[in-house]
């Protein structure tokens, strides 16, 4: 079972859920930027969580099916169109050899997913189907997928029309985007006025926002505190001994722009980093579009953790609904 | 030692052993982060060590944060005590320094420079007080160098150079990063030297590039075959200075999967090297005439 990529869309990767042990040589763990999303189209064709489905940013492409399956779209909005007709978003329909699935422009959000029962079966590489581009790695051939391209499908049953994930159980960012962050790393280097002015300041995603991390742009520089530069470190008061950096971490390079970095995140860099996103936040930073207003909210650990557990509920719910 | 704890979000617990970098804080550091792992602590995902710090990545559903950092507390004063002593490897690194594709490449990105009128080299060996670029090249290569960090993006080492804090090079990272950097290009940042296993983003100062890849994810190139990854922490390396027409021959050698890099190994000591630095530096380069 195969299906065709006829127009490839901006930057269509085949991802899961990703490859966790291998961040300390430097190859990230990867996987759908909006996890949540890429669990729910998998329940919805009868796949596991976490079986590979594609990742689409900005715009969709278009596949023609080489056999029978079921398949489901979440993430983002956008039209959805099968041989022309209409079909909803997060609800799973049937798709016959030949049909041609294609997309509208984009209505919100940034990333869809497109789940196939059986799930996309490219070869694993040290244990996920995850692309990471960057390092040439997993996917298909390492890379974004490109016109005439035919993606191998696992065996997977038809599953039965119109299941759907009820509005009230989809995630996406509000507007602005509230981001949840804990403060911790290297917070104690900013100054008490530029920590208090990151949260309150406007932000906007900047257009370098990808797969890596996201930019933003329209808060006030920040201000170090004053301190001779550690021996190795660099002399920008920005720079610190290269360390590792966590994912959702977010680096202020010369403190002018926050970059966060996300499911293909570096391993470790001279930037210091303020803290961190929340897990529990960090599926909606892949649905944000260039320009969109952010807020950035401190919270505690506690909170953190109450934020994570929302999270899972949310997940469980959908399970119940789709079980 | 000063030991600083601090969360990073809530799923990882970051460990900066010391804010400087020292041998000292880099062998407690990767001890400290050996010693977490030989724990088995449920709930533990990745631990990366760092030049004089690490990281915990950890399942907040399986281990609360506050435990998580408290496991890892119980460990440092084992970790102190430990010998700092590795069985490691030297390895050979040829470097044509001064190449034609990093200076496009830092040319194009010049309006991001601290200097941007002239080459990173003719920057860094001006700021560390070196007559040329000619007399900075020599330094870079003379004396070896240790793997203190693998990391940043696929199998990148970052390393530091084995001499007295007064003779190590300093130089700051780009103002802003680039967004290219050419792959296998030799840089530099801060006291680090790296080499960037693939293309892509930067903030390291360029000096040269290396014919010789350390990351080979469809692991075709004869050397890592056994693992797509060839450096690891404690990796010591030599850098040997090379030419445009001993480039092209290593770069038909590596892709006729005939290139074998020169490989020894060696014992490193931390208080033996602290002795005498030139002396255990002349023995470990000594190894690499053996092969």
């Amino acid at each position: 079972m195969t299906f065709e990529i006829v127009k490839p869309g901006l930057a269509t990767t085949v991802q899961d859920l990703g490859r966790p042990g291998y961040f300390h040589l430097g190859i990230p763990e990867g996987g759908a930027m909006d996890r949540l999303a890429l669990r729910a189209a998998n329940l919805l064709v009868g796949n596991d969580e976490g079986a590979a489905g594609l990742e689409a940013v900005f715009m969709g492409p278009e596949i023609r099916f080489g056999a029978d399956m079921s398949v489901a779209i979440t993430g983002a909005e956008l039209p959805v169109l099968l041989d022309g007709d209409t079909r909803e978003t997060w609800t799973t329909f049937d798709v016959k050899a030949g049909q041609t699935l294609s997309f509208g422009f984009l209505k919100e959000g940034a990333r869809i997913y497109i789940a196939f029962s059986g799930g996309i079966d490219t070869p694993l590489a040290l244990g996920s189907r995850a692309t990471y581009a960057i390092g040439a790695l997993g996917g298909f051939e390492g890379r974004p997928l490109a016109a005439g391209d035919k993606l191998p499908v696992g065996q997977g049953a038809i599953v039965a029309e119109g299941r759907t994930v009820p509005d009230a159980l989809r995630r996406g960012p509000g507007k602005p985007a509230d981001l949840r962050v804990l403060p911790g790393l290297y917070w104690h280097r900013l100054t008490e006025k530029s920590q208090n002015a990151f949260f309150d300041d406007d932000w906007k995603v900047a257009p370098e926002a990808d797969r890596m991390g996201y930019r933003f742009r329209g808060g006030q520089p920040m201000e170090f505190v004053d301190r001779p530069q550690p021996f190795g470190a660099g002399s920008d008061p920005s720079n610190i001994v290269d360390g590792c950096y966590s994912y959702g971490s977010i680096q202020v390079p010369g403190g002018l722009e926050p970059i966060v970095l996300h499911r293909d995140a570096v391993s470790g860099g001279g930037y210091f980093t303020l803290g961190a996103i929340i897990s529990a936040d960090m599926d909606l930073i892949g649905q944000l579009q260039p320009n969109s207003a952010v807020k950035f909210r401190r919270v505690n650990m506690e909170q953190a953790l109450a934020a994570r557990a929302e999270r899972k509920k949310t997940l469980v719910q959908i399970r119940q609904v789709l079980g | 030692m000063k030991t600083r704890y601090t969360y990073g979000g809530d799923e990882h617990v970051y460990v900066e052993v010391d804010d400087e970098m020292s041998l000292d804080a880099f062998f407690i550091s990767l001890s400290l982060s050996k010693l977490v792992r030989a724990a088995n602590i449920p709930g533990v995902t990745e631990i990366c060590p760092a030049n004089a710090s690490f990281e915990v990545r950890f399942d907040p559903d399986v281990i609360a944060p506050d435990e998580m950092m408290a496991r890892i507390k119980e460990l440092e004063h084992e970790a102190e005590a430990q010998e700092k002593r590795l069985d490691t490897r030297i390895i050979e690194i040829p470097v044509f320094y001064e190449d034609p594709w990093t200076h496009e490449t830092l040319m194009r990105f010049r309006e991001r420079h601290q200097d941007p009128s002239g080459t990173d080299l003719d920057y860094a060996a001006r700021i560390n007080g070196f007559d040329s670029v000619a007399s900075f090249i020599e330094a870079h290569h003379a004396q070896p160098w240790f793997v203190s960090m693998v990391g940043f993006v696929s199998g990148l080492p970052f390393l530091y150079q084995l001499v007295e804090r007064e003779k190590q090079l300093q130089v700051p990272k780009y103002l802003r990063p680039r967004t290219d950097t050419p792959k296998l290009t030799v840089g530099y940042g801060g006291c680090f030297s790296c080499i960037y296993s693939v293309r892509g983003a930067g903030g390291y100062q360029m000096f040269g590039i290396t014919p010789m890849p350390i990351f080979d994810p469809e692991q075709k190139i004869s050397y890592l075959k056994d693992f797509m990854v060839f450096f690891k922490p404690g990796d010591i390396v030599k850098w040997k200075p090379i030419d445009r027409a001993e480039y092209d021959r290593i770069i038909d050698e590596v892709e006729k999967g005939t290139y074998a890099p020169k490989i020894a190994e060696v014992a490193f000591d931390l208080d033996a090297f602290n002795k005498d630095m030139t002396g255990f530096n002349a023995k470990l380069m000594e190894a690499l005439n053996d092969v």
